[in-house]
């Protein structure tokens, strides 16, 4: 049985996955919301949170360090052997709230070291690509929450662009900022009708329609823009942020969205290079919470990325592709303040190949364990979601239970 | 008709320190299955006749589609392949005098260099004071390559030029490389694409693009002269992306070693002013930059020096999995997102038999009977714009179109992939609710334009030219009946045969 996301739209499965969607339902609470930022390129996970206390990083990387904490420009501590890039002060502050866990030595299943290839294990949720699995698995867990309420999908993917951790058969929404002339409702109408019977473009329009008169319906609270004002939404991470922040507290709104960055690829210059993303990313992090107000309180966020760089700088101050990296679970609920992780070592016996941060940590037990104490999934559950992850068992103590 | 992936011969990773080294894989496995429709498109449209040999399902799957002023086509197959012989059109139509070489454009961004310290040595403010010449070389090479795509006579050979500039993807947004890409295009992609791929391969890893775009201008070999003098060291991501990206990919099997040794191969290959020797593309070689040989690749072993590199690309360009990787690329743009096995079959058995001629894999594509079954495709954001400007010229007293804005408004900014293996082509990147509006409303910002003057096109004399026997009675009479001749056009932009191909 091959599902799809089309004929999930048309309405031909929806009684295959209802079934399931009823089980979900007794112990998942609706109002979770669950938000995924991927980072494309593989972020420097020894860049964005420094193993400074490793008497061994000093001569692996001289020249990729951060100023010790307490200095001019200096990392943020985390506890004494951890230090926090100076460009995520957000991510800082949501640390000393008890908001922030950084986690480290965390990587996918798989090794390679090619971005193509592991971005795709990494959004399918597999160790390897096979035929029978095409979805992400961020999509296959939402077919296992409660069916959704109204006509809005619980799934929201930001920005142009479906990420593969969002497609497969569980319906999904899209938001993007809007930047063309619009037509009137009657136009609309008929070229809905045009593409009815289209299967991929008849429902995407329908889909974003409806998308467009929630947004607005959202929006419509705003004190409108001065004139020569910048557009509210004019684009990247930062605004995207709060544009969904907003789609993500409304009541009956989506209660999943993915986001996806670039920027992290940094073969050459890599500590001027990280800084633009970086900051980008904790803005928006930063911005989101602030859009979500009392529902950050009820939110969990998982950044991650396909993999680390190698530990030791390249010859032209930057670092090529590797293994083990870092991730962060933030939200109002997340057992943080403190730094996760088994930290491997990284003297040369102890690196990956000779070459890389060695992992300790599967992601996929990072997931597992939000999934399970965010959105309530249990081990049936999670293995729909994760097949063939028995070894990575989901990491505990992730949520506060309080 | 969904291709089963051969299992992957790899065990899972593992967890723990140290953890066990891992080959790669022996064999790259299919991509995803498809996301196969519930019934064919063509069936649902309405379509009976699955093959449709009309020229203008030879322009729309094969080009930028028809425009309204082309001429008629007796033999569309017999014309496709009329478009692969000879030179480049766009360069023989000196439609792109007067843009840069690379080698030019190489002298720009030095030049630019010297201006923006002379500024800043000064105390001036960069803003008001700073007029990058390379920035008006992207500029001018934007309008030219642009309006040449959406007026080419010939636009399935145009379609192979932007099909090779995404396999050999640069970027605008990286390393500076904005003058650059222009030139690559013209230098090393045009002059090649119904040529030899060995030599497209090399005119590509030599030129400044792809040698800023992938940091190779600054890899050393730590054991080079310059090496060792300096301690700088070697940068791996053009050794590891022509590999895995550009030529033999991940099914060839190779390690990390042999990524490092092609690294090392082409520590040398660099970037040079006109007046330090490089040559018309502003390609230089460095011996005291270049790690002494030999290095070994895939078994294969190559002395050292410049020769080395020309040697290894060679290799790889022609190793048996380059050929299936493009002709898997190549089919699938051209014909359907997941399509039949045999058919990439066909093509990889051509470019190996003729030792990567893509002039002759071309014409293998317009013989394929699947490439003529109408709707397989969704066009990309880029291909969408082009289309319908080429459909739909804007009047000419008007304020000149941006297709490049309205590209980038739709997802697709030009020459700004994110990543190196570019944009994907396949409708499951595309098809996302927000992105298909956005299309829609650019539709009819687009036709905006032609307001409802009597002499503007007629709406259901542009839907028969553009869209020959492929227009559905269903869009015929929604422009028939459309209010207004700029909502009648909207809907035939956004009609399903319009946005597929």
């Amino acid at each position: 049985m091959n599902l799809t996301r089309r004929t999930t739209l048309l309405g031909l499965s929806a009684l295959t996955f209802g079934a399931r969607g009823k089980f979900a339902l007794a112990d998942a609470p609706g109002d979770k919301r669950f938000v995924v930022v991927l980072l494309r390129g593989a972020l420097d996970g020894m860049s964005a949170v420094v193993p400074y206390g490793d008497a061994n990083l000093a001569s692996l990387r001289p020249q990729l360090i951060p100023p010790a904490p307490g200095q001019r420009g200096g990392m943020y501590d985390l506890g004494g052997f951890y230090g926090l890039n100076p460009s995520l002060p957000g991510i800082y502050a949501m640390y000393q709230a008890g908001q922030a866990l950084p986690i480290h030595a965390v990587a996918g299943p798989y090794r390679t070291r090619s971005h193509f290839e592991a971005q795709d294990l990494l959004q399918l949720g597999l160790v390897e690509e096979t035929s029978s699995i095409n979805s992400g698995w961020l999509n296959r867990a939402l077919l296992e929450l409660p069916a959704d309420p109204g006509s809005t999908p619980r799934g929201l993917a930001a920005g142009i662009g479906t990420p593969l951790l969002m497609q497969g058969p569980a319906r999904i929404g899209a938001y993007a900022p809007d930047h063309f002339a619009i037509p009137s409702p009657d136009l609309y109408a008929r070229i809905v009708a045009l593409n009815a019977h289209d299967p991929l473009l008849g429902p995407a329009i329908t889909q974003g329609l409806a998308a467009a008169a929630f947004d607005k319906s959202v929006m419509s609270d705003d004190a409108p823009n001065a004139p020569g004002d910048a557009p509210k939404y004019a684009g990247g991470f930062p605004a995207l942020a709060t544009a969904v922040g907003e789609l993500l507290a409304a009541p009956g709104g989506p209660r999943v969205a993915a986001f996806q960055l670039e920027g992290w690829d940094t073969h050459g210059n890599q500590v001027g290079g990280l800084k633009t993303p970086l900051s980008g990313l904790d803005t928006g992090l930063t911005n989101l919470q602030a859009a979500l107000g009392p529902a950050w309180a009820q939110t969990t966020v998982l950044v991650m990325t396909e993999f680390g760089r190698t530990a030791a700088m390249n010859g032209t101050k930057g670092t090529d592709h590797g293994t083990a990296t870092a991730a962060f679970v933030l939200g109002g609920a997340v057992n943080g303040g403190q730094v996760r992780a088994t930290w491997p070592g990284l003297a040369q016996n102890q690196l990956f190949e000779n070459r890389d941060l060695a992992p300790t940590l599967d992601i996929r037990s990072v997931a597992k364990g939000a999934l399970a104490a965010h959105l309530g999934l249990g081990q049936a559950a999670l293995a729909r979601v994760f097949p063939g992850s028995e070894d990575a068992a989901p990491m505990g103590g992730m949520i506060r239970t309080a | 008709m969904v291709a089963l992936a051969p299992r992957l011969l790899r065990q899972s990773g593992g967890f723990g320190n140290p953890a066990p080294s891992v080959a790669c894989p022996a064999q790259r496995p299919a991509r995803r299955p498809a996301l196969r429709f519930a019934t064919p498109y063509y069936a649902v449209l309405g379509y009976t006749d699955h093959m449709e040999k009309s020229a203008a399902q030879a322009a729309i799957r094969f080009g930028f589609g028809l425009a309204p002023n082309d001429e008629a086509v007796a033999d569309p197959v017999a014309a496709l392949k009329a478009q692969l012989q000879g030179p480049d059109p766009g360069l023989a139509s000196g439609q792109f005098a007067g843009l840069p070489t690379g080698g030019q454009a190489v002298d720009a961004l030095r030049a630019d260099e010297l201006q923006r310290k002379a500024i800043l040595s000064q105390g001036l403010d960069l803003k008001g004071n700073f007029h990058p010449q390379t920035a008006e070389l992207l500029k001018a090479d934007t309008a030219a390559q642009l309006a040449w795509a959406i007026s080419t006579p010939a636009s399935f050979r145009e379609r192979l030029v932007w099909f090779w500039a995404n396999h050999f993807s640069t970027s605008i947004q990286q390393n500076q490389c904005g003058g650059l890409i222009g030139p690559m295009l013209r230098e090393a992609i045009r002059p090649n694409v119904t040529g030899n791929f060995t030599d497209m391969v090399l005119a590509v890893e030599r030129h400044p693009a792809m040698l800023r775009y992938l940091d190779n201008f600054v890899s050393i070999g730590p054991d080079s002269r310059l090496g060792q003098r300096t301690h700088r060291g070697l940068n791996e991501n053009l050794g590891r992306e022509c590999m895995e990206l550009h030529t033999c990919s991940l099914a060839a099997g190779y390690t990390q070693t042999d990524v490092t040794n092609m690294a090392k191969i082409l520590t040398g290959w660099g970037i040079g002013l006109s007046t330090a020797g490089a040559d018309a593309t502003g390609f230089k070689y460095y011996p005291n930059w270049h790690e002494p040989g030999p290095q070994i690749v895939m078994g294969q072993r190559f002395d050292g020096g410049e020769q080395a590199g020309i040697d290894a690309l060679t290799f790889l360009s022609t190793y048996p999995t380059t050929y299936r990787f493009i002709a898997q690329k190549l089919v699938t743009y051209f014909v359907a997102d997941h399509p039949p096995p045999s058919a990439v079959n066909h093509i990889a058995g051509v470019l190996r038999d003729t030792q990567g001629d893509l002039g002759a894999a071309s014409a293998a594509l317009v013989d394929l009977p699947q490439a003529w079954v109408p709707g397989r495709k969704l066009k990309t954001p880029f291909d969408y714009v082009v289309s319908a400007l080429r459909a739909l010229p804007p009047p000419p007293d008007q304020p000149p179109v941006n297709p490049a804005g309205a590209m980038a408004g739709l997802g697709q900014p030009l020459w700004s992939a994110p990543l190196p293996n570019g944009w994907p082509d396949q409708a499951a990147a595309w098809d996302g609710s927000a992105a298909i509006l956005a299309r829609v409303n650019f539709a009819y910002g687009y036709t905006g334009r032609f307001g409802d003057r009597a002499d503007g096109p007629q709406p259901m004399d542009v839907a028969h030219a553009v869209l020959g026997p492929l227009l559905r009675p269903a869009t015929a009479s929604a422009i028939a009946n459309a209010g207004s001749r700029r909502e009648a056009l909207t809907l035939l932009l956004t009609a399903p045969e319009f946005q597929r191909r």
